[in-house]
């Protein structure tokens, strides 16, 4: 494995800290306030954790929300405390960017059951004083849109000008609008589906069965024992990420070059330069995310089906709504495929919504869309050129 | 997919878009099939402040037009017209794309279906210059207007305007007007019996009600 230069410990505590008080803005609901789930529970005293970047308009018409991906947090376009790396999408969003955070405002937040300061399983439960571990109700996609609503409440805006994510993310884009159709006037679900299919759910359950098979989860307790189970989730990882690369793209990093070495070696070490990057990015992975995190996340994707909310038939999900949509997929991206875009597509004509829909070429993957792609980065500045003309506000460049 | 050769500059409206944007009414929930690079759209939303939605089959097309802030989405006239509901759009247009549909009576029943109006426009094949080359050369007609070779032409079903006429008859459709056009895209301006402009019209605008 390449050496590194962390220091486990130290990022632990950070990360401790990060899932109470986080480095980012936080709202804190009080008990009195809860948030009612899919599950009946009624989640309180609640916290989110979230960051913005921008300015706000006088009449409030330019906020955008970004959803994050499963592993994702609120740091969009501005340095992980965890990690000390730059915004995990900070080529789409920024001054200038795309996604131009000095025209919009834009506000990413963590997700309900995330780990860097929304309520999740690491966060301390109020009725016993220590994390929450498995006892935190089991959330779903629309707890962390009905989340996200709370705090955009909380921000004063009434309707959003956009509402942008990838995967799990884009997931989230199409629950809010279902959920919310007036308060969104434009969505861009990216590479992303309505509901979680069963080859993605298998893929998650191979996770969560590796994490919950290593000896420190303790049944999901190990922050309380002081241990983790960096094992179990590191390889959950490892088996994640060849599901948001390709084939293809695999071969041209790869291919089956050896790592570090001019034979093999006849033995079980990482021989395979692929072998040893899945190990590293196991290995990273574990210093910023939290195992029970892991579980909790994964499962709020596997239970969304959007058309199930609206009595199996999806293009009810969007009747009447007249928010302008831009469905993005790409070729070679086979965990959420053209195909699963398509079915979103055909339901918005359905419901004949203003729906634009491109596929993008790229060799990359599912990843493609953290990646830089600048037929992507092309398509969603001339559609969010277009929405602003249709909301009747300047677009980046013009005057104000 | 348009397959009329393009006769313009940059920036320039083409003849016959304007012919098709002039049958329009300001306002109207349009949807555009086959919408190209997305030039006749852009020319609606902008002169006719339409709520503009296109269908493109090839996909370079469809991202050039969402990058130009148009809505359009990849599809397929014959696959993919059965998605939208009746009457979802007040105007649909089908430009220079039905002589290159499998199925042509079928595309024109879906677009009377989701269309109020319909507007098609259709390359005329009865022209006298490609009479003249059947008749004369005993060749398929090879014109500016109609480049392709009989074996790499995307135009697999032809007709005359007297045919298209025909078959509206035969879908109950009421053909409201009719604009005889040259090869440039340019109105002929001469009130002419039908068995005129078939012979002299490259192209026509319909415009079309159930």
């Amino acid at each position: 494995m390449p050496a590194d230069s962390h220091n486990p410990a130290a990022r632990d505590t950070v990360k401790a800290n990060e899932a109470e008080t986080p480095s980012s803005k936080l709202v804190r609901f009080p008990a009195e306030e809860p948030l009612e789930l899919d599950s009946g529970i009624r989640l309180g005293p609640w916290q989110i954790a979230y960051e913005t970047y921008g300015t706000l308009n006088a009449d409030r018409s330019n906020a955008i929300l970004i959803c994050h991906a499963l592993t994702g947090d609120q740091y969009v376009a501005s340095t992980n405390p965890v990690t000390g790396k730059p915004g995990w999408w900070h080529l789409m969003v920024g001054p200038g960017r795309p996604i131009d955070t000095d025209h919009y405002f834009v506000i990413c937040a963590n997700v309900l059951g995330g780990c860097l300061g929304t309520t999740g399983p690491a966060t301390l439960n109020a009725e016993t004083g220590a994390p929450y571990g498995l006892d935190l109700p089991v959330v779903t996609i629309r707890d962390m849109v009905r989340a996200q609503a709370r705090l955009v409440d909380h921000l004063g805006v009434d309707t959003l000008f956009a509402v942008i994510g990838g995967s799990m993310g884009g997931m989230q884009v199409l629950q809010w609008a279902a959920s919310y159709p007036e308060r969104v006037f434009a969505a861009i679900p990216i590479a992303a589906a309505a509901r979680h299919t069963s080859q993605n759910i298998a893929f998650h359950e191979v996770g969560r069965q590796a994490i919950m098979a290593d000896p420190n989860w303790r049944g999901g307790s190990y922050i309380v024992g002081g241990v983790r189970p960096t094992k179990g989730l590191a390889i959950a990882r490892m088996a994640a990420h060849v599901t948001y690369m390709s084939d293809e793209s695999l071969h041209q990093k790869f291919g089956r070059n050896l790592q570090d070495r001019e034979n093999l070696t006849f033995g079980f070490d990482a021989d395979f330069q692929i072998e040893s990057y899945l190990r590293h990015q196991g290995m990273t992975f574990v210093d910023r995310f939290d195992a029970n995190s892991y579980l909790y996340v994964t499962r709020a994707m596997d239970y969304f089906d959007l058309a199930q909310e609206f009595g199996g038939t999806l293009p009810n999900a969007f009747a009447n709504t007249k928010t302008r949509f831009c469905v993005m997929s790409f070729t070679s991206d086979w965990l959420f495929p053209t195909s699963e875009s398509r079915s979103v597509v055909k339901a918005l004509n359905a419901a004949a919504a203003n729906v634009s829909f491109v596929e993008i070429e790229s060799d990359r993957g599912h990843d493609s869309f953290l990646l830089d792609v600048p037929e992507m980065f092309e398509t969603i500045q001339g559609f969010m050129i277009g929405a602003a003309h249709a909301r009747g506000i300047p677009a980046p460049g013009e005057a104000r | 997919m348009n397959l009329a050769p393009r006769q313009t500059r940059p920036g320039e409206v083409r003849g016959d878009h304007k012919v098709v944007a002039s049958l329009v009414p300001y306002g109207a929930r349009v949807l555009d099939i086959g919408s190209e690079d997305g030039a006749l759209l852009d020319h609606l939303v902008h002169e006719r402040q339409v709520d503009g939605r296109g269908v493109e089959l090839s996909q370079a097309g469809v991202n050039r037009c969402v990058a130009r802030g148009l809505s359009v989405i990849q599809g397929d006239a014959d696959k993919d017209l059965s998605d939208y509901p009746d009457d979802a759009f007040d105007v649909v247009i089908l430009s220079q794309t039905l002589q290159a549909t499998r199925e042509p009576k079928k595309v024109m029943r879906e677009l009377l279906r989701i269309g109020k109006q319909v507007v098609v426009s259709i390359p005329n094949f009865a022209h006298w210059r490609n009479r003249m080359q059947l008749l004369f050369r005993g060749r398929m007609p090879v014109t500016k207007y109609l480049p392709y070779e009989w074996y790499d032409t995307p135009n697999i079903h032809f007709c005359s305007l007297r045919d298209f006429v025909e078959l509206c008859h035969a879908l109950d459709a009421d053909v409201e007007k009719a604009i005889a056009l040259s090869a440039t895209g340019n109105k002929i301006p001469v009130n002419a019996p039908w068995w005129v402009w078939n012979i002299v019209a490259e192209q026509a605008v319909f415009l079309l009600k159930r």
